[in-house]
Formats: C-alpha cells, sequence, structure tokens
C-alpha cells in the first residue's frame, strides 16, 4: 500500500486538527473467512467512539489492528500519523500511543497491582523508579483503588482488576485507549465502577473507542456511535439519533434484541 | 464467543471438575511434557526395601554363621563409609547433570518457541533426538566420542571419565528440560502475550519479566520429577566404569567373596536411593497437588 516516504511524509504533518486515527477501507482475512470488509471511519483526540455490533462481527479484530496485534492484509490505518500497514511498522512505538484493555483483563498474576502499572513504563519506556511509582500511586488513586496496591490480582475482584488493568495502560501516557468489552466478564454490581472509571476518563478528555453492549452507557458517553455486522460498518452517528431513529434495518434488529 | 464445553464447564485448572475426555487429554499433555515416568514411591516400598535386606541378612547371618564368618552386619558396617562415599559421587553427579541439562535446556526450550522456523525445526528435532534416545546409548557416545583432555590455550584441561559420564547423563536432562520449558510457556493463556504486547513489551521482554516467571511454578514438579530419575539413572556411569556406589558395590563383593552378601549389599544400595528419591517424590507431589488447585 502507501510507500515509507509517504508514511513518513505524513507521520511529520500531523497535527492535533487531523483524526488521531484514521481508518481507511481496512480488510482482514483469517484464511479464507473474511473477517473486516472494508472499514473506514476517523476518530478525532478526544472523542470517545463506541462500537456495537452482533458476535463475530469482527469488533475485536478491528481493535487488535488498530494497536497492530494482528496485522491488516489491506487498507490503511494511522494513529498519530503511523501508518499500521507498512512492512517497516515500528510496533514498539505504535504501541506506546495506544492503551488496550482486554475483556479477560490480563494482570500479570505474578506481580502486585502496583507493580502491574509500574511495570511497563520501566521496563519498556526506561523512565525513572521513583518517579514511575509516584505515578503509578496516583493512577491507582483515580482507578479508586488506593489502599490495593500490594494485592496480587488473584485477591482482587474482577471489577477491580480489570481498574487495575486500565491503570496500567494509562501508565504509558496513551494517546488512545481502547476498550474490548471491557465489562463483560463483570457481575451487574461490578460493572458499574469499571463504567465509572471510564467516564472519568473521557471526561478528561482521553480518546477512547469502545467495544460494548453497555448501550445505556454508550449513549451517555459516545460523540459516535458504530454499528458493525459482518465486517463493514453499517450505520453510524451521533448516539441521541443513532439510538432515536436507526434508518438500516440490522441496526434496527439488533438494537430491538438488546433494548 | 466460547465454546459450548467451555460455558458448561467454567474454566478451571481443576481437573476433577472437567468432562472425562478433557481430563484425559490433560492427563496426556502432561505425561508427554514430562518424558519420563512418574515416580510415585510410597513409604511401603521403602518397607518392602528394608524388609529385604533385613530378611536377607538374617539368611546370611545364618549361614555364616555355620561357616564361622564375620555377620553380615558387621561387614557391612565396614564398608558402609565405603558406599555411601560412592552415593555421594552419584548425587554430585546428579546435581551437576541437572544443572547442566537445566542451563542447556532452557535455551533449547526457548528456542523452540522462537519466531525463526529453522530455529524451531531445529530445536525441535535436537529436543526429540535427545529425548528419545536411550540414555546408555547417550553416555556411551559421550564416553568415547569426547577425548580425555581439552587443550585451551596452552593450557591442558583434564577430562575424566566421570566429567564424560556427567555430559553424557546431561543430554537427555536437557531434552526433557527443553520440552518442560516449551510445554509450560505454551500453557501460559495468550492473554498474557497480548498484554505485554499492547503495552509495548518486546518479545525478549515479555518471555524475560512476564512468561517465564509464570512458569517456573509450573515447571518445577516435573522438573523435580526429572531430577530423581536422574539421581536413579547416575548408577548407569558404572557401566563405564565410574567409582560411585554401583561400581564401588561390586567392588566390595568380589573383594569379600561371599555370594550371600549380594542381596544384602544391594539391598543397602537400594535403600539409600529411596531414603534419597523418596522425600523428593513426595514434594514433587504435594507442590502439583497445590499449583492444580491455585491456578
Ligand atoms: N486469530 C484468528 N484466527 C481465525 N479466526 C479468527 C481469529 N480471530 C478472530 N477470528 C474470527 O473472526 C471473527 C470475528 O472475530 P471477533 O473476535 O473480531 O468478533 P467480535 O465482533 O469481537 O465478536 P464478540 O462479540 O463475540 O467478541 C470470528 O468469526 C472469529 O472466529
Ligand atoms: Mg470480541
Amino acid at each position: 500500500m502507501s510507500s515509507s516516504s509517504e508514511t513518513a511524509a505524513t507521520q511529520a504533518t500531523w497535527t492535533p486538527d487531523r483524526p488521531i486515527v484514521s481508518i481507511h477501507g481496512v480488510h482482514k482475512r483469517f484464511g479464507d473467512f473474511e473477517v473486516l470488509r472494508g472499514v473506514t471511519f476517523d476518530v478525532m483526540k478526544g472523542d470517545v467512539v463506541c462500537v456495537i455490533g452482533p458476535s463475530g462481527s469482527g469488533k475485536s479484530t478491528l481493535l487488535r489492528c488498530i494497536n497492530a496485534l494482528v496485522p491488516i492484509d489491506e487498507g490503511s490505518i494511522q494513529v498519530a500519523g503511523q501508518e499500521v500497514h507498512d512492512p517497516k511498522l515500528d510496533k514498539l512505538a505504535l504501541r506506546k500511543k495506544v492503551g488496550m484493555v482486554f475483556q479477560q483483563y490480563n494482570l500479570f498474576p505474578h506481580k502486585t497491582a502496583l507493580q502491574n502499572v509500574m511495570m511497563a513504563p520501566i521496563q519498556v519506556l526506561k523512565q525513572d523508579k521513583a518517579e514511575v511509582r509516584e505515578r503509578a500511586l496516583k493512577l491507582m488513586k483515580k482507578v479508586r483503588l488506593n489502599g490495593k496496591e500490594d494485592a496480587y490480582p488473584g485477591e482482587l475482584s474482577g471489577g477491580q482488576q480489570q481498574r487495575v488493568a486500565i491503570a496500567r495502560s494509562l501508565a504509558m501516557n496513551p494517546d488512545v485507549m481502547l476498550f474490548d468489552e471491557v465489562t463483560a466478564a463483570l457481575d451487574p454490581e461490578t460493572v458499574k465502577e469499571v463504567l465509572v472509571t471510564i467516564r472519568d476518563l473521557a471526561e478528561e478528555g482521553m480518546t477512547c473507542m469502545l467495544v460494548t453492549h453497555e448501550m445505556g452507557f454508550a449513549r451517555e458517553i459516545a460523540d459516535m456511535m458504530y454499528f458493525t455486522d459482518n465486517g463493514v460498518i453499517v450505520e453510524s452517528g451521533p448516539p441521541k439519533e443513532f439510538f432515536a431513529n436507526p434508518r438500516d434495518a440490522r441496526t434496527k434488529e439488533f438494537l430491538g434484541q438488546i433494548l | 464467543m466460547r465454546a459450548a464445553g467451555e460455558r458448561l464447564y467454567g474454566t478451571t485448572d481443576l481437573p476433577v471438575l472437567l468432562p472425562p475426555g478433557e481430563r484425559l487429554l490433560r492427563r496426556a499433555s502432561r505425561e508427554r511434557t514430562d518424558g519420563v515416568p512418574r515416580l510415585t514411591l510410597k513409604a511401603w516400598h521403602g518397607a518392602v526395601i528394608a524388609a529385604v535386606v533385613l530378611l536377607a541378612a538374617a539368611a546370611a547371618q545364618a549361614q555364616g554363621a555355620a561357616e564361622a564368618r564375620p555377620g553380615v552386619l558387621t561387614a557391612l558396617w565396614k564398608w558402609v563409609p565405603l558406599l555411601v562415599e560412592g552415593f555421594l559421587f552419584n548425587i554430585a553427579i546428579s546435581f551437576l547433570g541437572m544443572g547442566i541439562g537445566t542451563a542447556l535446556g532452557t535455551v533449547l526450550g526457548v528456542m523452540q518457541i522462537s519466531l525463526l522456523p529453522p530455529v524451531r525445526a531445529g530445536s525441535w528435532i535436537v529436543t526429540q533426538f535427545f529425548r528419545n534416545a536411550p540414555w546408555l546409548v547417550l553416555l556411551f557416545f559421550c564416553m568415547f566420542l569426547l577425548p580425555f583432555e581439552f587443550r585451551v590455550m596452552g593450557f591442558v584441561v583434564p577430562f575424566p571419565d566421570w566429567v564424560k559420564a556427567t555430559l553424557g547423563l546431561s543430554l537427555p536432562v536437557m531434552a526433557n528440560v527443553s520440552e518442560i520449558v516449551r510445554g509450560a510457556v505454551q500453557s501460559i493463556p495468550s492473554g498474557q502475550w497480548e498484554a505485554a504486547e499492547s503495552l509495548a513489551f518486546s518479545r525478549r521482554q515479555t518471555l524475560v519479566q512476564i512468561i517465564l516467571p509464570q512458569c517456573i511454578k509450573r515447571m518445577l514438579p516435573p522438573w523435580m520429577n526429572l531430577y530423581a530419575i536422574l539421581t536413579m539413572a547416575t548408577v548407569l556411569a558404572s557401566v563405564v566404569g565410574v567409582s560411585e556406589v554401583m561400581t564401588l558395590t561390586q567392588r566390595v563383593l568380589s573383594a569379600e567373596s561371599r555370594p550371600e552378601l549380594l542381596v544384602p549389599f544391594y539391598g543397602f544400595v537400594l535403600l539409600l536411593f529411596f531414603m534419597y528419591c523418596y522425600p523428593i517424590a513426595r514434594f514433587t507431589h504435594k507442590l502439583e497437588l497445590r499449583y492444580v488447585v491455585k491456578l
């Protein structure tokens, strides 16, 4: 696709008035099965974007493509000007800009909550340990887990683990945060504490992309809604319109099932 | 989406909670990565050995008394220091062999999960070759292929038989450790890799900081089992003339030239090995139970 010189040019010219994440004509195949079939949309800095859609429609795959956990076959994804679809991609540089939170938390079980948060800045960014520690303590406070610093993941509830995972991603100071169904594995009471954390983040101006089944929450915080089905974006729009009068039949059916 | 079975049974590491087919699969995969049989030493095994030694000693005593020779226990007592010394040599060989084998095997095991196909294939072949070759054959190879001394920069480094034997024994250990490492790394959920990758950890950092530390718990039981097996295998070195406990026992017996001493003496050697390996086997079993429940 794009040559490296073009990449360098776009990288040099990225300014805050351009989309921080720009997805264009993305195709992704697993063998014969085409999971993404031409996805295009932009995310501006500070925006909160929610992606919804039926199971298997490629939502997780789309998020994984953005931080190059899976390579794309066609199209272009630019994160702060850096092209992801590039054989010479500096994956580590890209991933420093993109934080990701998973459904299964994926905390490192052999480290305490605080160590989980401190690990990447120290090992990857080579930052000063004392500074990182101070910042990590603040982050633990921010996700309302002060006092749990020395607990191991196994000793924390699902909701608490997920908030540690959010703090762990934030410790890298990412430009964009990706949330992949982060409340799907939680019981209804603990869902709220995680959603509150995400809302706080969104209100502070963090760019967020959420895949979620929490429609009410999406309607509250999203700037844009995207509905995917079979690897394409079927419908999009600001949440008020999107939920009030969905136009596409598939969207209607999906919302009808959930609402 | 979760598989149907997963939803019905939940995710668990406690084998008893799994559907029967899955349970068998787990066991098969554990035995595959173990490579060597799992020692299931019981206390009564030791009691049987002790009883045999005592009975044989009593019989020999009776026979000896008829021929007016010194008592069996007196004879045994005379040689115990030498036999124990020989046994300590076996332990030394096992320590050294385990150390070398573990160091090489860890490297080999990590190579088995390399992203480079030639490295992966090469290390796989080496692992499979040394894992499936008879230990005694490997021992003989090392005995006869390695020189008795090395010349390094003008120095002559002697290479005695027992060192060669230790190297020979460390080869199968290496291969089995390699497989234990590979199995443990692959048993870590892929979510750990993804989380580390998304935090911009390099593959090497991920392996060293995140994956391998979590593997140690899973590797410890099969590794200790391997050690117990190696300890018992050190007697193979007697075949190539290393003066360990079996060789010494043979020499002592031929010096005494009293056939009735054969069973008590070899029984005593057996008892030494049992007393050393039994606690290891018990501890391995306990660790394993604990991890199965805790994970
Ligand atoms: N590594 C892979 N190899 C092969 N197929 C894959 C892989 N990852 C995902 N898929 C397939 O791609 C399709 C889309 O998967 P994806 O996880 O993106 O869906 P999703 O929209 O996130 O669904 P859910 O709501 O269930 O999480 C699924 O059919 C899945 O089986
Ligand atoms: Mg998904």
